[in-house]
């Protein structure tokens, strides 16, 4: 059996470490994905309405989101507007940011789409009924387009707890940077601690992440 | 906004950029190439390889790229698999690529109508003949849009390999700031080398796509 470098998580607190920089991670994913998700909504359903403001402004946000990579997105966000504006952002807040604006403008993209996949007839017989508008939403169109909706948000949640691996190169000490530390400071006693600890983190990521794609291919399944 | 230095530092962004391109189109080849053998055990429903298929599948969706890079450039050497920035940079895209081809080109070859299959066979065609020429040409045209999202996703993900010491756009940028405090500049010709890889890619893929849906074959 070669050496895999396996004993330095077990050693000390190298294992709490590593989970509290996957944390740092997730935490910046789940406050963003909360922020995205509101606002997603709130954008969604705006632009759902056809040649309204809101549908360009989604459009127009969605299109540079879209062709810019997510690094790309932080580094503006970390390097050009602290120098445009002087103002101080550290990585971690400005990784919120980007993953807000991120996240965002794809909720507001898949809530548009999930209202918008409604037949007219719905809305056109509730109000027939006599709902007004602010009930038909209420309770004919958004139970129907949650249904949709579920299962893509969870997909874009976990696309986005994925994408803030990246965070470490903006500075963040997120699991990949204690990952270095504890690879540097055991390399004498454990020289093949780089597999160990990588390994490791692979396995931590695909089991955060795995439930819940999978949930939301289950529940994909379930409301077709 | 310094267009002299601008100027002076073109080169240095073309080379970036050529690289990008470069470790983007091979590695986006491969994963394809990955996609389209591990769709194949999957819809023959070849034995252990199927399960070893699906098992890959989600390993490589549900994983960051950075982290797969990580583990390729960092943890592998340790078990004596070495590979160079380049070679890693290819191999990482190819892996996390390849789950994703997969995805695209087997709900292409399921949304494939049985009947067609069926109806081929009984014409007399063999198992062969049958996919390389009813199945197929259907499949193509509808694996075609998330096909090109993916080609586009994934040449957006290279944006990471300067994390494995790869002298790519991102690296380029950041040393230019951390070396000279260009940051306005730098972020500028980041922005634009970007676009002018990206936004081809993804006109094209608009354009790919609204070809292909006249090639509905009556679906």
């Amino acid at each position: 059996m070669p050496d895999l470098g396996l004993e330095v998580l077990w050693k000390g607190k190298n294992f709490v470490r590593l989970l509290g920089g996957l944390w740092v991670a997730l935490r910046i994913s789940l406050i963003a994905a909360g922020i995205s998700v509101v606002l997603g909504i709130l954008l969604g359903v705006a632009a759902s309405r056809k040649r309204s403001v809101s549908s360009v402004v989604l459009r127009v946000w969605l299109g540079i989101i879209h062709i810019m990579p997510q690094m790309v997105l932080l580094f503006l966000m970390y390097f050009g507007t602290t120098r445009l504006f002087s103002w101080n952002l550290s990585g971690e807040v400005a990784a919120v940011i980007v993953f807000s604006l991120w996240g965002t403008a794809e909720m507001g993209d898949l809530v548009r789409g999930a209202v918008s996949s409604i037949p007219a007839i719905q809305r056109e017989s509730a109000e027939a009924l006599g709902l007004k508008p602010a009930q038909v939403y209420r309770w004919i169109i958004l139970p129907q387009a949650v249904r949709r909706l579920i299962p893509q948000s969870i997909n874009l949640i976990t696309r986005m707890i994925k994408t803030t691996s990246l965070v470490t190169l903006i500075g963040v000490v997120e699991i990949l940077k204690v990952a270095q530390q504890i690879i540097e400071a055991n390399r004498k006693a454990s020289p093949n601690a780089a597999f160990g600890v990588y390994l490791a983190i692979f396995v931590m990521y695909y089991l955060a992440c795995r439930p819940l794609s999978l949930a939301a291919k289950k529940l994909e399944k379930h409301w077709r | 906004m310094d267009w002299a230095y601008i100027e002076s530092v073109l080169p240095l962004y073309g080379k970036a950029a050529w690289l990008t391109l470069r470790t983007g189109t091979a590695g986006i080849l491969l994963a394809a190439l990955t996609g389209l053998l591990c769709a194949a055990a999957i819809h023959w429903r070849i034995p252990v390889l199927r399960k070893i298929t699906a098992a890959y599948v989600e390993l490589s969706r549900n994983t960051p790229l950075l982290v797969q890079l990580f583990f390729i450039y960092y943890g592998l050497p340790k078990i004596g698999i070495k590979t160079d920035p380049e070679a890693c940079g290819i191999i990482g895209l190819a892996f996390l690529g390849g789950g994703y081809m997969t995805e695209a080109f087997r709900s292409g070859v399921e949304a494939v109508d049985r009947i067609q299959e069926e109806s081929a066979l009984s014409l007399g065609l063999t198992r062969f003949q049958t996919f390389l020429h009813v199945i197929l040409p259907q499949a193509a045209a509808i694996s075609a849009p998330a096909f090109m999202a993916n080609v586009i996703f994934l040449m957006k993900e290279t944006s990471v390999f300067s994390a494995v010491s790869l002298m790519d756009l991102m690296f380029t940028a950041k040393d230019q700031i951390g070396l000279y405090y260009r940051t306005t500049e730098s972020l500028f010709l980041l922005v634009g080398a970007y676009l002018l890889i990206l936004l081809p890619l993804s006109l094209l893929g608009t354009f790919w796509e609204r070809r292909l849906r006249h090639a509905g074959f009556g679906t």
